[in-house]
């Protein structure tokens, strides 16, 4: 069996090198093609028809006049008479016409009488409202040490509430597909983070073999968590495909039902109490807080309060899920974490404003309680650094005169990774021609680029000579694309099986170079004898010698036994340098300083992209983005690009991130970036506002609104 | 959307035959930046849309012995970039500037920025212009917090125009073509409060066409737009204030103050302006006459910051046109 431990940092050749994205000039010239620029000749366009009602019965559904508009080729129903819909944008009914406007009239030619019930119940950020509609889910007291005691003993007490709404999924690509039979045969085209599983999953869903499902996926314009399943507009699509004879139906949701029913990420509201002594050691915790994720309740992890700071010795913590009548959850980006990190650094934040003692100091003085204090230590100062905190920091509010105020604020983040099951199966032709099949995906973060790098690293031939196969259900199969498990998963497999079969062609080359093939070593296009570059072959001369059927060899991780090529468990800090202008409440990002752990790095740069877009989309989450519900309607009112707020380039500031390339971190093997740097931007940009402009905005995000509403009200408790 | 015939004149006649009656029989399409959107998600349901990209009459600016012509066809971007606006209307230019997106700017028209709808969230989700359910809005007890801080009856949503403050600040008149031969209308009195969800918000009729703007001579006046935007990408204005000082001297002999985004009509701050008359403009002046713009401020339950928003918009406004 090879050693398939990875090269030593030095020695390696394409590993660890800033290599650009190899599908880059494909993407940015257009010639790339997401699924849903998939259009196949004969196509139709499929449409669902969704619930304007929050909460409603269906009495009776008539399709009979949408079916007659010329060039309807399909209606089905899926919410029958006598169904409950239970929030805005639930499917009613799907149809596919020959074009798009077709459909959409089509759509609205569908007669349903509703029944309103008129008790939908869609905000819960206030707490005694939900209680009072009862739609309140406690998930039971939590304690651990004695926080009574402790908050009795405690030298200072520092309390303060924090919200941070639903966002919803905003995949520039919205979830859909197109899809053809062919006899019993299905070809499928998704937009999914799961093509190796996705097949199944649908033909659970029509109740046929999974074998009849063929998936493709080159390029997806972006899935965060939410395009893991098939869903019900996949299989309303295969159902008016078969009834139209096979034609190909495109459903790609419109945006308004995108945003509304295609994911979002639970809500967390809450009130901190934190107990400490006067030097800024936490000593005392207790969190009562609430979210929701739809009409299931919660889908939010409080437990994981304190976050990172994990081991404070004594705390309460009580959560409960809240029911509402809205789209449900999905994961998103570091389910949990991103809110867990906010609702902890703020609270943390205030204690250090009301000890006034430098908060920078407070992260590090209770490191201990955290996972890895050295990592975090380590982090704090670099970032700290990289924003130039000793000179740049004032103590909360003392920020001159003039209507813009500067300041500068402090998040963390952990997450596990790992990596998932996957199978890579390389192949070495005669003709020297190497081919490498897996069946993941690229969701746009450089996976086809890091699984090239490890595969030329493996076998000392040039990324650009190494065929890449992935995005078929055909391949070998690879794990989802969640959880940051992607790079660990498919560079270990690839490690693996590109070794394997090196091993193999050793074995046909070692008595043409004269010696055991275990001496053998594959350097810059050839192979050679170990240390011995005189004693060679080409790669093109050795594969040769493999004589007519080419070289095939597989490699496997295992999730339960990564073997050391893998890891999981880092930590990340941000540091957010913000502008208010503190008359109009504006906030502009100056600077974002990133501080990541991620252990072996396959491409620094599309690591470093991977915190670029993290970022992004945090300064989104903390300035601009939320679900806003109306609850006179049960209407999700922003649920289009327009009010839905995102940040464009002008919005986002520089960000500068410091990722430590050290034999330290390094040994420890590759660790998934997708989630990681996600989690601390939200709480840094939070506590950089209050302490530019003085106070505490409760909630999130941070529009002109909120900052303005909170200067305000500080006004109004010191006159 | 719902199909409809396309109609492409080349004469503003041959165009004005071409409309009907309601709004239901025809829509104009300039630039589309609305239209498109609005039918898309059938708030109008037009049997016919009427193409005017292509009425030469319709297009140019150009400096008349009064003031400046701008036909209606003008892009914001070409009435950003053009000499004239920015050395003579420079409020103009900024506001055209203050259009968040290239792409908007490239496609959207000056009459189209006058005419478009507004964006309050419950008319665009098909609630009706004034969002009435059951005799009263459903703005004041929902979510209103981009909402008028100046609303008039039941019309509680705002006007989206960017350019009505400053050509309204700077005295303009639209020009407006219709079958019986053109009126002209002060700009101030053509954005009208609707009292009803099926009446529109600008005084034109289904069978009009608005062909140009008429500017008088900007020599001697100073002005400015300030807008407070959240993002710097494609967004829309919080609140905006447009004014328009003519200087006696270092004195201002008579000032023009108007607000935009803050009700559903662009709002003449007459007492503001006045207070400014025969003063040398300070900071202290500014702010005082900021205040005054607001005064009359009536905000719902979310939106109190927008009356600070409009009050700093105004003392921007002054000060950069004075700079």
């Amino acid at each position: 069996m090879p050693d398939y431990k990875w090269p030593a940092m030095d020695k390696r050749r394409v590993m660890g090198k800033p290599i650009e994205r190899i599908d880059g000039p494909e993407k940015a010239s257009g010639r790339a093609k997401y699924s849903t620029d998939i259009k196949l000749p004969n196509m139709l366009y499929g449409m669902l028809l969704t619930s304007p009602y929050a909460h409603a019965k269906v009495r009776s559904i008539d399709v009979s006049q949408a079916e007659k508009i010329p060039g309807v080729k399909g209606v089905t129903v899926i919410a029958g008479p006598g169904t409950e819909l239970q929030w805005q944008g639930a499917e009613i009914a799907a149809v596919a016409a020959e074009r798009e406007e077709l459909a959409l009239d089509a759509v609205r030619a569908i007669k349903v009488d509703y029944e309103v019930l008129n008790d939908h119940f869609v905000r819960e950020e206030d707490f005694a409202k939900a209680q009072a509609a009862q739609k309140v889910q406690p998930s039971g007291e939590v304690v651990t040490g004695d926080p009574d005691q402790a908050f009795k003993e405690a030298e200072v007490v520092s309390e303060g509430e924090y919200g941070i709404p639903v966002l919803t999924h905003c995949c520039l690509e919205s979830h859909g597909q197109t899809l053809a039979w062919n006899g019993e045969k299905m070809e499928y085209f998704p937009s999914t983070q799961n093509v190796s599983g996705i097949a199944g999953d649908l033909a659970k869903q029509l109740e046929i073999p999974a074998e009849q499902i063929h998936a493709h996926q080159d390029h997806m314009g972006g899935g965060f968590g939410s395009k893991f399943q098939s869903d019900r507009w996949a299989a309303e699509a295969a159902k008016l495909s078969k009834g139209a004879g096979g034609r190909p139906v495109r459903l790609h949701l419109d945006r308004r039902t995108e945003l509304q029913i295609a994911g979002c990420r639970p809500s967390f509201f809450g009130k901190i109490k934190l107990g400490a002594k006067k030097d800024g050691t936490i000593t005392a915790w207790d969190s009562t807080t609430w979210s929701t994720g739809g009409l299931g309740g919660g889908g939010l992890n409080a437990q994981l309060m304190p976050y990172v700071y994990r081991e404070v010795p004594n705390r309460r913590i009580n959560h409960s899920s809240i029911v509402t009548h809205t789209g449900g959850a999905r994961a998103w980006r570091a389910p949990n974490h991103p809110q867990v990190s906010f609702l902890t650094c703020s609270a943390m934040d205030d204690l250090a404003a009301k000890l006034r003692l430098d908060p920078l100091e407070l992260f590090i003085k209770n490191a201990n309680y955290t996972a890895r204090a050295n990592v975090y230590v380590s982090q704090l100062k670099k970032a700290a650094e990289m924003v130039n905190w000793k000179s740049n920091w004032h103590q909360r509010g003392d920020s001159g005169t003039g209507p813009i105020k500067r300041g500068l604020g402090i998040g963390v983040g952990t997450w596990q990774g790992l990596g998932h099951n996957a199978t890579c199966k390389a192949t070495i032709h005669p003709d020297g021609g190497v081919e490498v099949e897996l069946g993941s995906q690229d969701l746009g973060t450089g996976t086809r680029t890091i699984i090239k790098q490890v595969a030329s690293e493996s076998l000392g031939v040039p990324m650009k000579d190494i065929k890449l196969n992935i995005g078929d259900n055909r391949y070998p199969v690879a794990g989802a694309s969640g959880g940051s498990t992607t790079v660990g998963g498919v560079s270990a497999a690839t490690r693996k099986a590109t070794l394997n079969a090196l091993e193999k062609l050793f074995e046909a080359v070692a008595g043409g170079l004269g010696a055991p093939a275990a001496e053998l070593e594959a350097v810059d296009g050839k192979i050679q004898v170990k240390g011995n570059p005189s004693k060679s072959m080409t790669w093109k001369e050795a594969c040769r010698k493999i004589g007519v059927t080419p070289i095939t060899a597989t490699g496997e991780n295992n999730n339960r036994f990564p073997g050391g090529l893998i890891d999981g468990g880092v930590g990340g800090v941000q540091i957010a340098d913000v502008n208010v202008d503190v008359e109009t409440g504006v906030v502009k990002i100056n600077k974002i300083a990133v501080a990541q752990d991620c252990g072996l790095i396959i491409n620094p740069k599309t690591a470093a992209s991977q915190c670029y877009g993290a970022v992004i989309m945090s300064v989104c989450g903390a300035l601009m983005e939320e679900r806003v519900m109306d609850a006179q309607t049960g209407v999700f009112l922003n649920a289009e690009m327009e009010f839905y707020k995102l940040a464009g380039i002008k919005d986002i500031g520089d960000i500068e991130v410091h990722l430590d390339i050290v034999p330290e971190y390094d040994a420890r093997g590759v660790i998934g970036l997708g989630e990681p740097p996600v989690v601390p931007g939200i709480a840094a940009i939070a506590n950089a506002v209050t302490n530019a402009i003085g106070v505490r905005v409760p909630t999130i995000p941070l529009t002109p609104r909120r900052v303005l509403d909170a200067l305000a009200a500080n006004e109004r408790r010191r006159s | 959307m719902q199909a409809f015939e396309y109609a492409n004149p080349s004469t503003v006649d041959e165009a004005l035959g071409l409309l009907g009656s309601t709004w239901e029989e025809a829509n104009i399409l300039a630039g589309g930046t609305d239209l498109l959107s609005l039918m898309k998600e059938y708030i109008h349901t037009p049997k016919r849309v009427v193409n005017i990209k292509n009425l030469k009459d319709l297009g140019g600016i150009s400096k008349t012995g009064s003031g400046l012509r701008i036909g209606a066809n003008v892009t914001l971007a070409e009435l950003a970039a053009n000499a004239d606006v920015r050395s003579e209307y420079p409020a103009l230019a900024q506001a055209a500037m203050g259009v968040s997106s290239m792409q908007i700017r490239n496609m959207g028209t000056v009459g189209g920025d006058l005419c478009q709808r507004p964006r309050c969230w419950y008319f665009r989700n098909g609630f009706g212009l004034l969002a009435m359910k059951d005799g009263k809005s459903l703005v004041p007890g929902g979510q209103n917090e981009f909402h008028a801080i100046f609303p008039a009856g039941q019309a509680y949503f705002v006007s989206a125009s960017t350019l009505g403050p400053p050509l309204i600040a700077l005295g303009a008149k639209v020009k407006i073509a219709s079958k019986s031969g053109p009126r002209e209308v002060e700009l101030e009195k053509f954005f009208v409060a609707p009292k009803d969800d099926k009446s529109r918000e600008v005084d034109l009729k289904p069978n009009e066409i608005v062909t140009e703007i008429l500017v008088p001579s900007g020599s001697g006046i100073r002005s400015a737009t300030y807008e407070v935007h959240q993002k710097d990408a494609l967004d829309w204005p919080l609140a905006a204030a447009a004014v328009a000082l003519t200087m006696k001297g270092s004195q201002v002999g008579r000032a023009r103050i108007v607000l935009g985004h803050v009700g559903p009509t662009p709002v003449v701050a007459s007492r503001a302006a006045s207070s400014l008359n025969g003063k040398s403009v300070s900071e202290a002046i500014a702010e005082q006459a900021a205040r005054a713009a607001v005064a009359g401020a009536k905000p719902l339950s979310q939106n109190g910051y927008k009356v600070q928003l409009a009050r700093v918009a105004v003392k921007r406004a002054i000060l950069a046109a004075m700079a």
